[in-house]
This record gives C-alpha cells, structure tokens and sequence, in this order.
C-alpha cells in the first residue's frame, strides 16, 4: 500500500485523478462568476474538512467553529495590517492561536464532563463572546472591522496573497487537497483508530487503554488549526473582516452543512457536500435573479430544505450511498 | 502471589450497598468464577477493578500494583481487559477495525495491530466475519467480538462479564474451549461473572460467591454449589 494513495480500487483512483485534472483546468475555462462560485465552493470544502475532524472523526458536535475561522482571519489580519507580518507566516501563527483556542475550550469541556449537546451550547457560546468581545477592541476596527488593502487589477504577489480570483482558487484547490491527505492519514493512523472509537463508544473506547481527554482535545486543537488557515485565506480573498461575519453563528452552521450533506466522517463527503450545496444553492440564486425575483435568504432557505431532506432520505449523507452505487465498496472514503 | 489483590472493596449508590467490604484475591494463572444473584454487585465489582466507577473504600492491588480508583484507561495499561455484560461493539467500525483498536494498546503500527487483530478474530472464530461492520453481527458474535477486543489489547487480567449469556450450549462449549486454550497456552489470568452455571463449572477452578455486595462463599466449584448458603441464595432449592 503506498503512504500516499490508499488501496483505492482502479475506478476510485481514475476518478480522483480526472476530478484533480478537471479541478486544475477549470479557472481557465470558467468565466469570472462560475469562478467565484468555485472559489465558493473550494473554501466550504476546505474548512468542512477542517470540522468533520472534530465532529466526524472524533464525535465532538463543534457549532462554533466560526471562532476558529474568524480567529485565523483576525489574527493574520491584523499581523499584515500592524506588524508587516505576510499572510503565510500569519496563517501559521494563527493556526497556532486557534489550535490553543480549540484546546483550551476542549480542555474546559472535557475536563468538566460537559459532552454532547452541552458541550455544542459551550462552542457557540465561544464564538459568540469573541464576537462581541471583537466588537468592542479599537484597534481591530470594532464592529466596522478591518480592511486589507485592496489589490489592484492584474497583480500577482504569491508571497504577500494579493492577487486575483485565480490565485485563492489555487490555494484553496491546495489546501483542499492537503487537508484530503492530512485526514486520509489521519484516519488510517492509530489517532483515527483512537477518534472512531472514542466517537462510537466512549466507554468501550476508555476500557481499551484509550486516554479520551488527550484525544478529544487532540482533535480539537487540529481541527481549529485548519479551520484557522481557511479564515486567513478568506481575509485576504474578500480584504474585509468584521467580528458578525467571521464569528457569527450562520458562518458556524454554513461550516457544518457540507459534512452533513456529503457524508459526516468520510473523507469525501465534505468535499462532495460543499461542491452540491453551493452549485445548488448559486444555481438557484441564479434562476431567482434571470425570473426578475430578489429573493433575499431564498439560498439559506435551500439550504435548509436540502439538509431536511438529507437527514430525512440520506442519514448518512450523500456519499456512502454514491460510492456503493458505483461500486466503490463501503471501505472508500 | 495473587495476580489480583481486592480488600474491603466498598461502593454505595444512593446509601444502597452495592458492594460492602468485599475481599478476594485471583492467582497468577487461574481462572476464578464470580457468581450469585441479580443484584449482588458482581458487575459493580469488575466496575470498580477495571476503573469504570470509584469505590468509596478499599483497594485493588494488580500485580502488586496498587490500582484502587485509576481510570478505566489506566487500568487498562496496568494489564486489565474486560467485556461489558451490556455489549458495547463500535457499531460502524468493521469487526477488524474493532479489534485492531484493542490491539493499538500493544503498538503504534496500525498494520501490527491488524495482524494481531486478525490472529484474535481467528481464535474466536470471527475471522469470517473481519470485514463486516460490527453493528451486523448477532448478539452471540458481539459477545465473542467483546472478548476479542478485550483480548487484543494483551491483558495479565481478563475480565468477563456474561459473556456466555444468549449462546446456545454448542457455542458456550466453544467459547470454553477458547479461554481453556489462552488460560493453558498464555498463563492469561480470568476472573469471570457468569450466570450460566455449565460453563463456570466447566472453566472455573475456584468459585466466589457474592450476595448483596458481601462474599458468603468460596472454593472449588463441586463444594460451593453444595454450600446450603449458596443454594438458599442463588441455586435455589435443595441439593438432587
């Protein structure tokens, strides 16, 4: 078996290596909207990842997960704006911010037996008084929040991330498929073996040997690191940043839908959930706006109406069905 | 020397009693039969040995390692295995996957750990069933795959609770043959709680017998189950 690709039965590896071909194609043939909507869709696929660590992996229902994306946003943000710091290093410090963050609320959580429901409550509670707390600190631009200078037309500086659509759809293609590897590692390491048990049953998991407290937090901490590195790039995407729209909790619950949708644990489902929901969802924004209709929050409305019906139809999520109907097995990803 | 060392062992719930100044002792090497009626406080003893709840008194020595109040993980490390009387199989994993997290105790190497999984499935007569997710076997093959995991993870001490309870008696004399096997080839130590009376005579060479969370007897197995306390209590009725 080799270290990088996993025992992927012929069509599976063919598969993901067309969809790479045609990922690596694409901001060549797509025109500016499709390719914004792609961009659109490659950040929710990233940072899905990023949560169904915590919650697919290890069992940890996060619904703040907004804090550790906005704190990576912020962080970076603020070191380019006051320190001259560049975005990669920020992204770097920030992940490390975050994955303290992400640890020290798991530390609370599961030092003090909050599970469950309470600790999801606990999550949201978070990302919601850094929000406000955000609100109020001057010198990160209070509720007005923080702007990056914007680039101009035709710039390309990789070290700095200023540049076009084009440059954040290829780091974000990037990273999208490192966080592939990273979990496809991760779970077929004995930290994944750990995680399913400790998700599956606690109990049976603690009489094997296995430390929970350690490998909840362990969880939460990778997690936050790269939901962080996903809100550094989206900082200086958009080049503005304020405390409702990087802490708020609609950004925490548009996190987790693509990973409830594609397939909670699995390692394509949040990809696959990410690419659906936002082709669906601007498709239909799209047909709303050629009707003459401005339906304000007909997307989110969408939104919720697919994921009813996925909880409804597909419990597991779209992919596991998808890869027994092509024949894939139960054992891919 | 005993392998396992338990004195005054001591846990109430709600002022109930459920184990009161309990003291026993397993040697190296044997198997030893935990037995007596619903309620006694069998499964609040191996609980209390295996870390899943704190006594209020008393101690637990493993290997003249005192081990009173560790957490079920720790104990774990210090060489106890168990199985649950409620099966707990991690229902969407494989059966594999389900042993191999038992076997990542002894390493880190996730392909050792399935080898050794693989060599506990085959012992237990569930290699055919490796693959399948473990929220499709039948009650008898969870409580086999509760040993395997157990198992898997190498423990001096082995405890078991009712794992023979639903088997038919052609599987409960299989599964005996199993722990004869490891006990003779391994030394592997086993204090069991066990209901189905066939099998702890089959397998125990000692036998204690708890009633309301108090010891009213002990010994070997043919003298325990004539012992007219033990026969008011639990075996009910006269001797034949």
């Amino acid at each position: 078996m080799s270290p990088l690709l996993p025992a992927l039965p012929g069509r599976a590896r063919a598969g993901l290596l067309l969809a790479l071909v045609l990922l690596l194609a694409a901001p060549w043939v797509a025109g500016p909207y499709l390719l914004s909507v792609l961009v659109l869709a490659l950040y929710y696929a990233y940072v899905g990842q990023a949560w169904n660590v915590m919650m697919g992996f290890a069992g940890q229902l996060s619904l703040g997960h907004a804090l550790y994306v906005g704190l990576g946003a912020y962080v970076s943000a603020t070191l380019y704006l006051h320190a001259g710091i560049g975005p990669w290093a920020g992204a770097a410090i920030a992940a490390c911010v975050s994955a303290g963050a992400g640890a020290i609320i798991g530390f609370l959580a599961f030092r003090f037996g909050i599970g469950g429901v309470y600790f999801a409550l606990l999550t949201i509670a978070f990302a919601e008084f850094t929000r406000i707390g955000f609100e109020h600190i001057a010198w990160l631009g209070g509720a007005g929040g923080l702007f990056l200078p914007v680039v101009e037309r035709g710039q390309l500086d990789i070290a700095n991330l200023r540049g076009g659509p084009r440059l954040f759809y290829y780091v974000l293609l990037a990273l999208t498929v490192a966080a592939l590897w990273l979990c496809h590692r991760l779970k077929a390491s004995r930290i994944g073996y750990y995680w399913l048990a400790i998700r599956e049953d606690p109990e049976a998991a603690r009489a094997l040997g296995i430390d929970l407290f350690r490998y909840r937090i362990l969880a939460a901490a990778i997690s936050a690191a790269m939901a962080s590195v996903a809100g550094t790039v989206a900082a200086f995407y958009y080049n503005s940043l304020t405390p409702a729209d990087s802490f708020g909790s609609a950004k925490s619950i548009e996190i987790i839908l693509g990973p409830l949708v594609g397939g909670l644990g699995t390692l394509t489902g949040p990809i696959l959930g990410a690419f659906v929901l936002t082709g669906l969802g601007e498709t239909l924004r799209e047909l709303l706006d050629a009707s003459g209709h401005q339906v304000p929050g007909a997307t989110q409305l969408f939104y919720g109406l697919v994921l009813l019906l996925v909880i409804k139809y597909l419990p597991n999520g779209i992919w596991p069905g998808l890869a027994r109907r092509l024949g894939l097995g139960d054992r891919v990803g | 020397m005993a392998l396992l060392d338990v004195a005054d062992l001591t846990k109430s719930f709600r002022g109930l009693k459920a184990v009161a100044g309990a003291s026993f002792a397993v040697e190296a090497g044997a198997i030893v039969g935990l037995i007596g009626p619903n309620g006694a406080g069998k499964t609040t003893c191996f609980n209390l040995i295996a870390g899943a709840i704190k006594p209020d008194a008393g101690t637990v020595v493993l290997d003249g390692r005192p081990i009173t109040g560790l957490s079920a993980d720790r104990a774990c490390h210090a060489g106890i295995g168990r199985t649950f009387q409620v099966v707990k199989p991690f229902v969407q994993l494989s059966v594999l996957e389900n042993v191999t997290v038992g076997a990542l105790h002894t390493t880190r190497d996730v392909a050792a750990a399935k080898n050794q999984a693989r060599d506990v499935l085959e012992l237990l007569h569930l290699e055919r069933k490796a693959a399948e997710p473990a929220g499709t076997l039948t009650l008898p093959e969870r409580k086999r795959l509760e040993v395997a995991r157990a198992l898997a993870t190498r423990p001096k001490l082995l405890l078991l609770d009712e794992v023979m309870a639903g088997l038919r008696p052609t599987e409960i004399d299989e599964m005996v043959e199993v722990f004869r096997r490891l006990n003779r080839e391994t030394g592997l130590t086993i204090l069991l709680v066990e209901h189905v009376m066939r099998a702890v005579m089959a397998l125990a060479g000692r036998i204690i017998v708890l009633n309301q969370g108090r010891i009213i007897a002990e010994g070997a197995p043919d003298q325990v189950v004539r012992d007219p306390a033990v026969l008011e209590c639990y075996l009910g009725g006269a001797p034949a």
